[in-house]
């Protein structure tokens, strides 16, 4: 018997549970509403190889900005691109970048923040003093100088999220680790022999993750933000490579002539950050009603 | 059974930091004896327990017995074994024989593990995966007397006897020969105490446990325990057999303790020793005896010159003058 | 005169998998000058039926039935919020647990102590001597000194002396004490348990005292109510509970206690079984499932046997001897 499944739940209970957990938020009107927008983006992501008509970077001088019609379902850019195509493998990058991003940070500031909650004290002074240092540089100062080190790339996005986030949830976790550190049930587990390893994974580990779980799906919008408006700044993704934030950046230099394009860039990233968002609150509410009262 | 008993204990100090760098700085003592030189010994298949109102240290000395907290001083001999410099690798198969009863019922289980896992736990912890851990689940849940299907239970699921029954199945996983139990039936309702104590004797006869029970109810110590000990800020001051010590108690902290026992009858007229003041700060210990400053009985001596260790009947204790001195005595020469 | 009188009190609560019947036709009465206990295990309603009284029931919970008659006019279980709050602090009075709950760790204690007697009029220089005097009454010594320190500058005893002071500045009627010893020593709680019976006759209100532990109750109250399950199972004065136990609950409750027992025992006694569900009750008596005396009569709701004046069970069998049942 491998030590994972003496951890894991029994997996019709698993299911009961997120089933649960499904039809709470679905009960919500704006958990429902959100949840249709995620799954419709993520979905479109997924598939933006079959539903797009066109390679999204395919010139077509002819038919420069070309106003929406069945052939360009957005209309096209300045350089005849199919604004549709774009705007589905911009979200393909937004959502990798959000994802990879979140994904990263929380793997970073999980382990970072139970190091400092259950390490030594001076470690945990150490690092704490560090994640302030970190979080006391503003996020648009820090990317530009990411980026004027390393010049725009995918990369230099995916840093400056990672280390605008670690700290916040290093914070959060070594804050709950630091109390479970002396609960009964981890002394007790210490008592039993069990080593630093099994004690961080199987007693603190399962009771800490979930605040930041939700912290992190109410992060995933911003994070779509912030990808789309170094982009936008040309900090980001390098073109021809479709973003939604160069989109929107096309749009805005043609906008007398052609207002869809800013449309083709701004909408989707409005009803990602708003499903993600109303998803997040749901979430929040349906897990841990506490925090809803606190704000 | 060999000549060495399983557990002694010498002189044991356990020492804490309070306060910060400015307390120090401002010349306050920063460090408090939290026990001061406690010593005892306890058989194969006896019962000890440790009595004492919160903060005498009771919590603190069973938590350095088991290795979970640092020892200033003195010694701890398991098995004839020194524990007190043991690495974290040394402890572990020590850890296999002597296990560890939390105080709170629910709060020592691991919230996220089903009652399965948590049976299991002390298996995998010692690398004993080869046994059928399902088969081990179902014979531990069998033992304190819960049904099989509890296994897929959560600690949340649990009342308060179940949960305590769970803990006292991990206790016993891995046949034991000392379980340390922290208040076993705190925050638990009368009948529900009763079976606790039922199964925790029972468990005893059938494996021939030893046991350090702390509790501060003193009603369950006559009822599990051979021998028991009274702290007082961190000290023993009175250790004995626990029905000679109920006959005839000799410290008169001793006595004030038994006689604060709410009894149920209401036409009971109690000849209570009413403890007067505050217990005194670690901090601040008094001179002399450091009971003085609640004793009824204090001289002048007490106040003065710290009382030695004395025998009387079958008791050791720390007072100038016992109580009952003539009472034990006798008793002492009707059981021999 | 009675101060507080409570009639077919029942209570629900809205729960997911149903409704759950909290208490069942509780009937409890607190004459004046008196201290009444309330015993009961885990989940025999002694905390619902406190915040049934004090109007601070869950929002999932209701009163479906019955009144609770405060000082013979207002009916607690109708007030609203504001005549509720009036009365709170002021004729009701209330001492838990932790004394932490009563209070505000940042405030000195006789601010504290001068903030309850906001609707008295008087003076602040009257207030703090009113403090001092209810403080010199639960032996906290040097008060004058004291009212300046803030609650974490005391013990866990003094605390709850503290909470009491506070509970009895403005003298209320009622004293509802909810396990006011539970967390504290014994000798602290036989001292605490003896300060309530001295301010009790020195105040001259009255007291609901609610405690798990038998032997508390035995020494500090007249009357006392025996809760099982969300009902009133017996009720008495504390003499005729402890000497003539009638109901089949009440005796198990009694002989469980170790404090009974004056030498080892090999087995202590239990109660076997388990609480019936409350979401679906069982038809008939409560306590039917584990209980020896139960046969088929018990299937039918056991009627209130008033066995004297004062001592009521709820049973069939309450008037059969003692011995069959022991």
């Amino acid at each position: 018997m491998s030590e994972q499944a003496l951890v894991d739940r029994p997996p019709r209970e698993r299911f009961a549970k997120a089933g649960r957990i499904l039809r709470r938020i679905i009960r919500e009107p704006l958990g429902a509403f959100g949840l249709t927008l995620v799954v419709i983006v993520v979905l479109s992501a997924l598939f933006a190889d079959v539903l797009a008509s066109y390679p999204p970077t395919k010139l077509a001088p002819a038919e420069r900005f070309a106003p929406a019609s069945l052939h360009h379902l957005l209309g096209t850019d300045h350089l005849g691109r199919d604004l549709f195509s774009r705007v589905l493998h911009g979200g393909r990058i937004a959502l990798a970048i959000a994802l990879g991003a979140t994904g990263l940070s929380l793997v970073g500031g999980i382990v970072l923040g139970l190091i400092a909650g259950y390490g030594p004290r001076w470690l945990d002074n150490l690092m704490l003093l560090l994640f302030d240092a970190i979080k006391s540089f503003p996020t648009v100062m820090l990317a530009l100088t990411l980026v004027t080190l390393t010049g725009p790339s995918l990369l230099a996005v995916l840093i400056v999220v990672v280390l605008v986030n670690v700290p916040g949830y290093a914070r959060i976790i070594r804050t709950q680790t630091l109390v479970l550190k002396s609960a009964e049930h981890v002394m007790a587990a210490r008592s039993m022999g069990a080593s630093t390893a099994r004690i961080l994974t199987v007693h603190i580990l399962p009771n800490v993750i979930g605040p930041i779980l939700i912290l992190a799906s109410m992060d995933i919008p911003v994070v779509v933000a912030i990808e789309a408006g170094l982009s936008f700044l040309g900090l980001g993704v390098r073109p021809p490579m479709p973003s939604w934030g160069s989109i929107l950046n096309d749009g805005f230099v043609n906008i007398r002539d052609s207002y869809w394009i800013v449309i083709a860039g701004g909408l989707p990233i409005i009803l990602t950050t708003l499903g993600f968002t109303f998803l997040g609150e749901t979430l929040r509410d349906v897990f841990d009603p506490r925090l809803k009262r606190r704000t | 059974m060999t000549a060495e008993p399983l557990l002694s204990v010498s002189d044991l100090q356990v020492r804490f930091r309070i306060g910060g760098m400015m307390s120090a700085l401002a010349g306050r003592r920063t460090e408090i004896d939290a026990v001061a030189g406690v010593g005892f010994t306890l058989e194969r298949g006896q019962t000890l327990a440790l009595v004492g109102e919160s903060g005498s240290g009771k919590t603190t000395l069973a938590r350095a017995v088991n290795g979970l907290q640092p020892v200033a001083g003195g010694s701890i001999r398991f098995e004839g074994r020194e524990t007190r410099d043991l690495t974290k690798a040394e402890w572990k198969p020590l850890r296999r024989k002597m296990s560890m009863m939390f105080q709170d019922p629910v709060g020592s289980l691991s919230p996220r593990l089903s009652v399965r896992s948590l049976l299991a736990e002390p298996f995998a912890i010692h690398g004993l995966s080869g046994r059928s851990l399902e088969a081990e689940v179902e014979r531990l849940l069998a033992l304190v007397g819960l049904p099989r299907d509890f296994a897929d239970r959560y600690p949340h699921q649990l009342s308060g006897g179940q949960a305590r029954r769970v803990g006292v199945a991990r206790a016993v996983a891995l046949d034991p020969v000392l379980i340390v139990a922290d208040e076993p039936t705190a925050g638990l309702d009368v009948s529900i105490q009763g079976e606790v104590l039922n199964l925790l004797n029972d468990l005893r006869d059938r494996m021939g446990l030893s046991m350090l029970i702390i509790t501060h109810n003193l009603h369950v110590v006559r009822q599990i325990a051979d021998r028991m000990a009274v702290m007082y800020l961190g000290r023993f001051v009175e250790e004995g057999e626990t029905e000679a010590i109920f006959q005839a108690p000799h410290h008169p902290y001793t006595a004030a303790l038994l006689s604060a026992n709410p009894e149920p009858d209401p036409d009971k007229v109690h000849n209570r020793i009413a403890l007067p003041a505050e217990v005194p700060s670690l901090l601040d210990r008094p001179a002399g005896c450091e009971f003085h400053t609640r004793c009824l009985f204090a001289q002048d001596v007490c106040r003065t010159q710290a009382p030695a260790p004395s025998v009387a009947g079958s008791s050791r204790l720390t007072c100038h003058f016992p109580l009952n001195a003539g009472l034990s005595a006798a008793q002492t020469i009707a059981a021999s | 005169m009675t101060v507080l009188d409570i009639k077919d009190l029942s209570v629900d609560f809205a729960t997911e998998t149903g409704t759950l019947q909290a208490l069942r036709k509780v009937n409890l009465e607190v004459p004046s000058n008196r201290i009444v206990g309330v015993v009961g295990e885990s989940g025999c309603g002694k905390s619902t039926l406190i915040n049934a009284i004090l109007g601070l029931l869950a929002d999932n919970g209701s009163v479906t039935s019955g009144q609770i008659l405060f000082e013979g006019e207002s009916d607690l279980a109708r007030l609203d919020g504001d005549g509720m709050r009036a009365l709170r602090g002021q004729r009701i009075a209330t001492v838990f647990q932790d004394p932490m709950g009563a209070l505000n760790p940042v405030l000195s204690v006789g601010k504290q102590m001068r903030d309850i007697q906001y609707r008295s009029g008087r003076s602040r220089k009257e207030k703090d001597a009113l403090s001092i005097e209810m403080l010199r009454k639960v032996r906290i010594p040097d008060p004058e000194r004291r009212l300046a320190q803030f609650p974490h500058e005391f013990s866990g005893g003094m605390k709850q002396r503290i909470a009491i002071a506070m509970a009895l500045l403005m003298r209320p009627s009622l004293l509802i004490a909810d396990e006011p010893t539970t967390a504290l020593d014994a000798t602290l709680e036989v001292a605490i348990i003896e300060l309530l019976k001295d301010l009790q006759k020195q105040i001259g209100c009255s007291v609901l005292f609610i405690s798990h532990h038998l032997g508390v109750i035995a020494e500090l109250c007249d009357e006392m109510i025996v809760m099982y399950a969300g009902e009133v199972v017996e009720r008495g004065s504390t003499r005729d509970i402890f000497h003539n136990p009638r109901h089949p609950y009440t005796r198990k409750l009694l002989a469980c206690d170790p404090a009974r027992l004056s030498r080892r025992e090999p087995r202590l006694p239990t109660i076997p079984g388990t609480l019936p569900d409350l979401r679906n009750r069982p038809k008939g008596c409560v306590f039917q499932a584990r209980c020896e005396l139960a046969d088929d009569v018990c299937s039918k709701m056991p009627p209130d046997t008033v066995l004297s004046a004062s001592h009521v069970a709820r049973c069939w069998h309450a008037g059969e001897t003692a011995g069959a049942a022991a």
